[in-house]
């Protein structure tokens, strides 16, 4: 088992401005590493991307599991102080990766259409009322899901379409409250991704998932 | 900011659709940042990258060892003079300017900034559907 990337370099100022890694954080760890035999033989990424970095914990993660320099590690935050402490995690951990502040994908596409392998998200999902998802707040906006805590989740539902390459995967953090069923229903039926659960803990009253998601290969 | 990644980068001002890439480079500085050099990615890496537009790139801010197409054939010299530019060079400062709207886009300690006011967003969908076009 790795270990988690050493983040002995971020203060606790810094954790007022961006998202501290917790037990989701750690669940999205287990399920790349759980992958890494799949993620290196059969996917073999060249782009990696993940949505909303925060400290870059699993991006760095992914980057130890995969070797440096492996791949192209992507990872974007809206959050100006995340992509900044994205960028210095990575370096403490001995991984190069790229860090762009942005909305999710914006600017990056239509460069990245179905040019990414590897593409992560762990979304604010925690249900709150509407408002709070546009909170001028970044830690707020870091957890903010809104309505079923689905807001961002739905936006970004979308983009995984047009991001991810033929062999890609895209792994997603959800809780119970998302109606985790309803995304997976959705994205086969729209976008004919096939799906399964790959890491589930209980943490506190949440139940949280990986879910994986990928191209019915058959379908192309 | 590596070259890699600026050659992934367009402008999204609301309404710019053409000449929107590559961005170009203004007031840059340069950084080197050694990584274990990766044949096989790199390779694999190739057919992903814009190549007009990374020598143009690269041409902009003083770099002219690189070919203006690829070659066919791709020896160990190449790909390691590529290794260079491509994954060792950062730009630690700058700013990227839309050759069609103007907009700049800043380039702070290595990270480029993508965001716009919300004047100046392009909704989403719209970018789904220009890419749905490709």
């Amino acid at each position: 088992m790795l270990p988690t990337p050493n983040l002995d370099h971020i203060t606790s100022n810094d954790y007022e401005n961006v998202y501290e890694p917790a037990e989701d954080t750690f669940l999205f760890l287990d399920a790349l590493e759980n992958d890494i035999e799949f993620i290196k033989n059969d996917v073999n990424p060249c782009i990696c991307l993940e949505i909303g970095s925060g400290t870059g914990c699993v991006s760095t993660f992914l980057g130890q599991l995969l070797g440096d320099g492996a791949t192209l590690l992507l990872c974007t935050d809206v959050n100006p102080f995340a992509t900044a402490i994205t960028v210095k995690t990575a370096i403490r951990n001995s991984i190069h990766l790229d860090a762009i502040t942005t909305n999710f994908t914006s600017g990056l596409l239509p460069r990245l259409y179905h040019k990414v392998d590897i593409l992560c998200f762990n979304p604010p999902y925690v249900v709150t009322s509407s408002e709070d998802v546009n909170s001028k707040n970044f830690i707020e906006r870091a957890w903010a899901g809104g309505i079923y805590g689905r807001e961002v989740i739905d936006r970004m539902l979308p983009l995984v379409n047009d991001l991810l390459s033929s062999n890609g995967v895209f792994y997603l953090l959800v809780i119970s409250d998302n109606k985790p069923d309803e995304i997976c229903e959705r994205m086969w039926r729209d976008y004919k991704f096939q799906f399964k659960i790959s890491a589930s803990r209980l943490a506190g009253r949440e139940k949280q998932f990986i879910l994986k998601f990928w191209r019915n290969q058959t379908c192309m | 900011m590596r070259l890699v990644v600026h050659n992934m980068l367009q402008c999204h001002v609301k309404g710019c659709n053409s000449n929107n890439f590559p961005l170009r480079l203004f007031d840059v500085e340069l950084e080197i940042h050694e990584i274990e050099f990766n044949p096989q990615f790199l390779q694999s890496l190739l057919p992903k990258l814009d190549w007009n537009a990374f020598i143009s790139t690269a041409n902009q801010i003083g770099i002219t060892s690189l070919p203006q197409t690829l070659p066919e054939e791709i020896d160990e010299d190449f790909l390691k003079n590529l290794h260079r530019i491509l994954f060792e060079t950062h730009i630690m400062q700058g700013k990227m300017v839309c050759s069609n709207c103007s907009h700049e886009y800043p380039i702070k300690e290595g990270i480029p900034n993508m965001l716009l006011n919300e004047e100046e967003a392009e909704e989403e969908a719209e970018v789904e559907a220009e890419a749905e076009e490709d």
